[in-house]
Order: structure tokens, then sequence, then C-alpha cells
């Protein structure tokens, strides 16, 4: 299956600039692996050490969040678009 | 080197005070020139989901928001550049937990609001080993 991963304007630095990356995967935990292989240096910035997610990482299949359809196992076909979305936070003080 | 269009800081100021004593949050959307400089054309405001009796000091832009302004973004030809959020009765300065929660390559935009009236208004980038915010120079 070739699947696009989009990607936000902050990890573009990544990606040589790229919005749009085209890799090979049947689920979208192989595509994101795949994407992740390409690029290395993303990698950290994607995952934790032990191999998941990072909770702040999003993966959008369309306007769907894997986290409700079947995580990284979600199936995919040809031609689907997944985007990477980051979680925003912030605020006044600190809660310390 | 960041510019907002007067439409834009109007825009976030107003919405600054009317969120007041709750901080505000939203995207901003805008161009970057080859020398690296940006330039906000318009926001997306965002309802701050962060609990409602955490929003005098928290906001929350949630994935689902940012992924339609991400999809927005693309059809109307811009970026996503970065963020705004007010600090009510606090100085326009990042916090800690601003840093904790921030992302690289983003400009984070802070208004503050004192009783009520918006103030100054700064722009921050945080250095990518995640150590600190730079003020962006605002023209
Ligand atoms: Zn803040």
């Amino acid at each position: 299956m070739s699947v696009t991963i989009q990607i936000p304007t902050a990890l573009r630095v990544f990606t040589d600039r790229r919005a749009d990356v085209l890799v090979e995967g049947t689920t979208a935990g192989e595509a994101i692996s795949a994407f992740a292989d390409l690029y290395p240096d993303i990698r950290t910035h994607l995952y934790e050490d032990s191999g998941a997610l990072r909770s702040f990482i999003n993966v959008y299949l369309g306007d769907a969040n894997i986290k409700n359809l079947s995580g990284l196992d979600t199936k995919l076909k040809d031609g689907d678009t997944l985007m990477l979305v980051p979680a925003i936070a912030g605020g006044a003080e600190s809660s310390e | 080197m960041i510019f907002l269009d007067d439409a834009v800081n109007r825009a976030i100021r107003n919405e600054a005070e009317a969120s007041y004593p709750n901080e505000c949050c939203g995207i901003l959307l805008g161009t970057v020139d080859p020398d690296g400089a940006r330039s906000v054309t318009e926001i997306i405001e965002i309802d701050n989901t962060s609990d409602a009796d955490e929003q005098y000091h928290r906001f929350t832009i949630g994935p689902d928001d940012f992924m339609r302004a991400e999809i927005e973004a693309r059809r109307r030809g811009v970026d996503v550049l970065g963020f705004y959020h007010s600090h009510p009765d606090h100085p326009a300065m990042p916090s800690d937990y601003d840093l904790k929660h921030a992302m690289p390559c983003y400009s984070y935009v802070i208004v503050a609001v004192e009783s009520g009236k918006s103030a100054a208004l700064t722009s921050w980038e945080m250095t990518p080993d995640r150590a600190r915010f730079i003020q962006e120079l605002q023209r």
C-alpha cells in the first residue's frame, strides 16, 4: 500500500521541508515506522524508548484519530492519508 | 522575525479581553519567507479545552482542533506557524509550564491581560534542546 504522511510545520525540519511524504505500509504502525526509517532524526520525537508513540503525538487517518480506530494496527488502503498531529498546551504559571 | 497583521493583532487582543479572567488560545496561520521570517495573516480561534476551573492559567488545543486547522491551512495555501494564548494578570513571558509543553519550530505569541485590558504582546520560539524560549523580533 502506498500511503501519504502529512507532516505538520514543526516536524518539516526533519523532512527536508516536505509537507507530504509517500511511504509503504499495510497498517498505520507500519507506515509511521517506514516514515521514521526514511528520516531517522525524527524517530526520537515520535517514539518513546519503549517503542510506543509519544503521548502528545496523535495520528489521524482522514479525520479520525487512530486511537478511536485500531491504534497502530489500523488497516490502511492504497492512497490513504495519515496526518501526524501534536497536542498543544501551556499556561501562565506552574502548578508547583 | 515575526510580523502580525494589524487585524491579527487586534483579533488576538479582543479575544484575550473577552476571555478574561480565563486564558484564550488559538492557531496562527500565514507564510514563511525564504529568509525564515514569519508573516501571520490569519488566526483560528480555538475553544480552550482545559478543565473549566483551570482555564484561568491553562490552555489546551486538542488534537481534533489542531487536525482541522492543518486541513484548513492546506486548503487556504498557508502554514500553521504557531499558537497564541493569553496570560490573565501575568506578564507576557513564557512560564515553565509553557516551556515543558512547547513544540520546537513554532511561534508562541503571548498577550498579557491586566484587569481585563490587553497589554504587552510578545512572541517566542523554543530552542531545539528544549532549554528555553528566545523572544522573536516583531515588526
Ligand atoms: Zn503561557
